[in-house]
């Protein structure tokens, strides 16, 4: 509480990002761990909510006649134009909104304060619901091929390893040990995921430090091991996910991979995926164009393709089309590694997995994925998304890239997977949120030193308690797509990779489909499913009855009654809007004069013509627009998701077109 | 809604009583007007030199002009031809594609004329104002911007049976020129002077609406797919000769058979509906930002893009749907 300047600011305006006219008032409240923005005087006080370790940059703009604008950018791409009267006011909270998105220390993140109401055994039960043992027993090892091994039990060998790792049987604690100083950051070759049918495994690591000519045995003997804990294939491939040129260069620096003369039968492939700085870059430049106002469909194509954004998606999905196809067709076993092997390699491990195993497509095995893959193999996940103030060049969307490979298939894909693109959402929503202890610091050493397991909440129990929010309506566990790999199209595939408006757009409601299919769809089973179990119990109940062979008008107008009362849900009516601003001369808002302006302005938008199409929100079906949803709301509450509950709604699509 | 082609003002400003009358009556006493010309300014004001032109303000003195250039002719057929020759060009990388699409512009001209169908929308149900929409001839752009205004706008034309009955008026009868507009496609070398297409962009917007309001639409894909085939060949004879008068001369209501009677038969009408139709009494407005705005994937990649997997998505859609 010491960096707030100034808890409270009042009249303020609320800008929508599209139409600058259209600005709401109200008064913003800091808190230690929100910025929250009230509206006045409407009957629904719609509260915008922002969590300061969301929080990605703050801008103080030049002032103008109107007050002073300030601009923040959030990592979940939410984006608030405040304009605060007076500019002193403006400047504390410029001062402390910049102190509060960069906590120093772990107890300022939210997850120490958030308090869900839960008791401690709840809180622990909700840790233990992902166990990472019970996934490795699922698939088939311990076994023959492959053993637990403890020699990192006390980080000794690798501190941003876990403490219990899968290596072949042949590999002794010394070969691991020897390996593990050839490579970077000590992480040496691993399991991460092994495929029972055919003994085909992933294996991850980071660069072997091999410089121009330097060897190591224990290496080489490691990546024997892992060929030969494979007894159906005489040969491992060998994936480099960097571009040959950065891995040529990494030599220099004492570094590298691996030359095929020196370690037997291996296959080395190089899959080019650019590094950290290229992929921050690349959002960065797509953001600007997001942010374009009333951008043309020039604009629009020209921006996203010089971001590159989609051809770095594309890369990341290649490899790991290319390890799939490794381990399911061929049966090769693969060893991927990058430079730290904690960005691209994980990137590429967990798309592999995906579209090997039909159980990391369910709710469960995806949240696991995550657990295995990201969090236990040490991902920087405080240096990647800034929980706490650091440098600015570790920052990259690289699990976000990840993320979105997921949704690209699942547009490939749709029943493929148990989960939809809201459960996804919100996943990312809540690495950067720091409301849950899942995705703070840099490795499972550190998290245990903090105790996060003792002092904070974990997501995946939030997100499995309101599992029914994220299911996937057109999902079936017999059908085709669910079983076995998946296997998107290589080429020609340009065209399968489309701009993700739900989460770079996701707070300007008026962008999306006005209609969710997954809402309706869910809202039909539901039914369905209420009507058939209501049909069994009358069935039961007519049975009984005609057993006892008494009048059976009454049991009749009863089942008559109970259908009429599940009356077909229709949630689409209420989802109208208003109308954008189709015409770009319109110069002012709310009134307009016809006298004013040439021939080619256009039209008069009142307040009163708005009104009439305000959607209905009591019967609106979407949950992302539910202004009524009050337990979101204080920091004790539900841990729902504040600022997106409370942020625009379908009514404020008014906006600029070309 | 009005439409009509152009005035012929000509280079000397010529006036016609009648038609000032004509235009007079629409409006009531103290009303607004306006008049939606889908050609540029310029363009507008070149066109008096070959006799054509646009209503002079002191002549219609309660119609507002505004101009909404949507390109139509050889522009459309060219953008059409380069977007399918985009599409279909295996040796594309990543890196170029997005550039390809937008060279192309066929997004541009579906992003232009759902703005402007909004906006003749907008005019009616905002402003409660009538519109006149014309362009040169008025039987190309001006009948893509009429027939989306009234898709945004009216819900009975959102059912299958309105939809039909919107195509049949604001197309077939209108005199939207088939024959000449959809005769060889983007494949075909001879490019025609008189093709371009028009009617597939309507279908475009049409889809784009859908897309935005999936539940809103009674119809689905399938039946814009048909109609999209049955504009260049077809065994019907709705689709034949470029207006009702050629259509009576070729006798074509006796001796050919109507696309609408068979879409329509019980047995085949259930391919066209859309499971997750829902009717929508409001007026839809759909949101013409690019990212809004996608390339119709069903109709450009339909011979491309391996459509299995969006197959059984959609199966499973009905099941869900049927099982309630």
């Amino acid at each position: 509480m010491e960096h707030i300047r100034m808890p409270k600011v009042e009249n303020v305006r609320l800008l929508d990002r599209l139409s600058s006219r259209r600005a709401v008032v109200g008064t913003l409240y800091l808190t230690a761990t929100h910025v929250i923005f009230v509206e006045n005087g409407s009957e629904t006080r719609k509260e915008t909510w922002v969590l300061h370790s969301q929080i990605s940059s703050i801008e103080k703009q030049a002032t103008t006649a109107t007050g002073c604008p300030l601009l923040i950018r959030c990592k979940n791409f939410q984006v608030i134009q405040l304009v605060i009267p007076q500019e002193r006011d403006c400047h504390d909270v410029y001062i402390s909104l910049i102190r509060l998105a960069r906590p120093v220390k772990y107890e300022e993140l939210y997850c120490f304060s958030f308090n869900p109401k839960l008791g401690k055994e709840e809180r622990e039960q909700g840790w233990k619901l992902v166990d990472l043992n019970e996934e490795y027993n699922r698939m088939g090892v311990p076994n023959n091929y492959w053993q637990i091994s403890d020699v990192n039990r006390d980080y000794g060998v690798c501190d941003s390893y876990p403490t219990e790792v899968y290596v072949p049987k042949s590999a002794t604690a010394h070969i691991i040990v020897g390996s593990s100083k050839f490579r970077s950051r000590r992480r040496f070759p691993a399991l991460s995921y092994y495929c029972k049918g055919n003994n085909a495994s992933i294996c991850r690591s980071s660069q072997p430090l091999s410089g121009f000519s330097a060897r190591c045995l224990e290496d080489e003997q490691m990546l024997q091991a892992i060929r030969k804990a494979n007894p159906g294939s005489d040969f491992i491939y060998v994936v480099d996910t960097r571009p040959k040129l950065n891995a040529m260069a990494n030599r220099a620096a004492g570094k590298g991979y691996e030359n095929e003369d020196n370690y037997s039968n291996i296959k080395f492939q190089f899959i080019g995926i650019e590094n950290i700085h290229v992929m921050r870059n690349s959002l960065q430049k797509m953001l600007e164009v997001c942010e374009l106002k009333s951008p043309s469909m020039s604009d629009f194509l020209w921006g996203l393709e010089n971001s590159g954004w989609l051809k770095h998606i594309k890369a990341i999905m290649d490899a790991g089309i290319f390890i799939a196809k490794a381990v399911a067709e061929e049966g090769v076993s693969v060893l991927v590694h990058c430079s730290d092997g904690w960005d691209r390699t994980a990137q590429v491990c967990s798309v592999a997995s995906l579209l090997l195993d039909p159980y990391y497509r369910t709710m469960k095995g995806f949240m696991v994925l995550i657990e295995k893959d990201w969090v236990s193999f040490g991902h920087k996940f405080n240096h990647r998304y800034g929980n706490l103030d650091g440098d600015p060049k570790e920052i990259s969307p690289v699990i976000d890239q990840f993320i979105e490979c997921v949704w690209q298939l699942m547009e490939q894909f749709p029943c493929a997977f148990e989960f939809n693109e809201r459960f996804l959402i919100h996943i990312q929503h809540h690495i950067y949120s720091c409301q849950f202890g899942n995705f703070l610091c840099n490795s499972q050493k550190e998290r245990r030193e903090l105790k996060i397991r003792e002092r904070t909440y974990s997501l995946w129990a939030h997100l499995w308690k309101n599992r029914a929010d994220y299911l996937n309506p057109v999902y079936r566990s017999d059908h085709s797509q669910t079983q076995g790999t998946l296997h998107p199209q290589i080429a020609p595939c340009n065209f399968l990779y489309k701009f993700w408006s739900g989460m770079y757009n996701r707070f300007e409601k008026g962008l999306h489909p006005r209609q969710s299919v997954t809402d309706y769809l869910m809202a039909v089973k539901e039914e369905t499913q209420q009507l058939e179990e209501e049909l069994e119990v009358l069935q039961e109940r007519l049975a009984n009855l005609q057993k006892s062979q008494s009048g059976d008008n009454k049991v009749k107008s009863k089942q008559q009654d109970r259908s009429e009362q599940f009356g077909l849900y229709t949630s689409s009516n209420s989802l109208a809007n208003t109308p954008q601003e189709y015409s770009k001369d319109l110069k002012s808002f709310p009134s307009w004069s016809p006298s004013q302006g040439d021939e080619d302005s256009a039209l008069i938008l009142t307040q009163d013509n708005l009104k009439s199409s305000d959607p209905d929100l009591s019967a609106n079906s979407d949950q992302e627009s539910g202004v009524e949803d009050l337990s979101c709301r204080s920091p004790s509450g539900g841990g729902c998701l504040p600022s997106e509950d409370s942020g625009k709604d379908s009514d404020e699509a008014v906006f600029l077109a070309g | 809604l009005l439409r009509s082609s152009q005035p012929l003002t000509g280079p000397n400003r010529r006036r016609c009583r009648e038609d000032e009358q004509l235009l007079g009556t629409i409006l009531d006493e103290g009303q607004r007007g306006f008049i939606i010309d889908t050609r540029s300014a310029q363009a507008a004001k070149q066109a008096r030199m070959s006799g054509g032109g646009t209503e002079p303000k002191s002549c219609y003195p309660h119609w507002r002009r505004m101009h909404r250039a949507l390109d139509r002719g050889r522009l459309l057929q060219e953008s059409f031809i380069r977007l399918v020759e985009a599409c279909s060009d295996p040796s594309l990388s990543m890196d170029r594609w997005l550039a390809r699409l937008d060279g192309s512009r066929w997004l541009s001209h579906v992003k232009a004329a759902l703005s402007t169908a909004c906006l003749a929308a907008q005019c009616l149900d905002r402003e409660h104002s009538s519109v006149l929409v014309h362009g040169a001839e008025g039987t190309d752009t001006t009948l893509l911007v009429t027939a989306l205004a009234q898709l945004i706008l009216d819900p009975s034309c959102r059912t299958l049976e309105g939809f039909q009955g919107l195509l049949e008026r604001e197309w077939i009868q209108a005199g939207h020129p088939f024959h000449a507009r959809c005769a060889r496609s983007a494949s075909a070398h001879a490019r025609g002077k008189q093709e371009a297409p028009l009617f597939l962009l309507f279908l475009d917007c049409v889809w784009q609406l859908s897309r935005q309001f999936p539940l809103s639409l009674e119809f689905g894909e399938q039946l814009l797919l048909t109609l999209f085939d049955n504009a260049y060949a077809s065994a019907y004879g709705t689709f034949l000769c470029n207006s009702e008068r050629e259509r009576s001369l070729c006798k074509v209501k006796e001796s050919t058979h109507s696309l609408w009677a068979w879409l329509n038969q019980p047995e085949e009408k259930h391919k066209y509906l859309n499971p997750l139709y829902s009717p929508n009494p409001l007026v839809i407005w759909p949101s013409v930002e690019p990212q809004s705005i996608q390339l119709w994937q069903g109709l450009f990649l339909r011979w491309i893009r391996p459509s299995q997997h969006l197959d059984e998505a959609w199966a499973e859609i009905q099941r869900v749907v049927e099982g309630n």
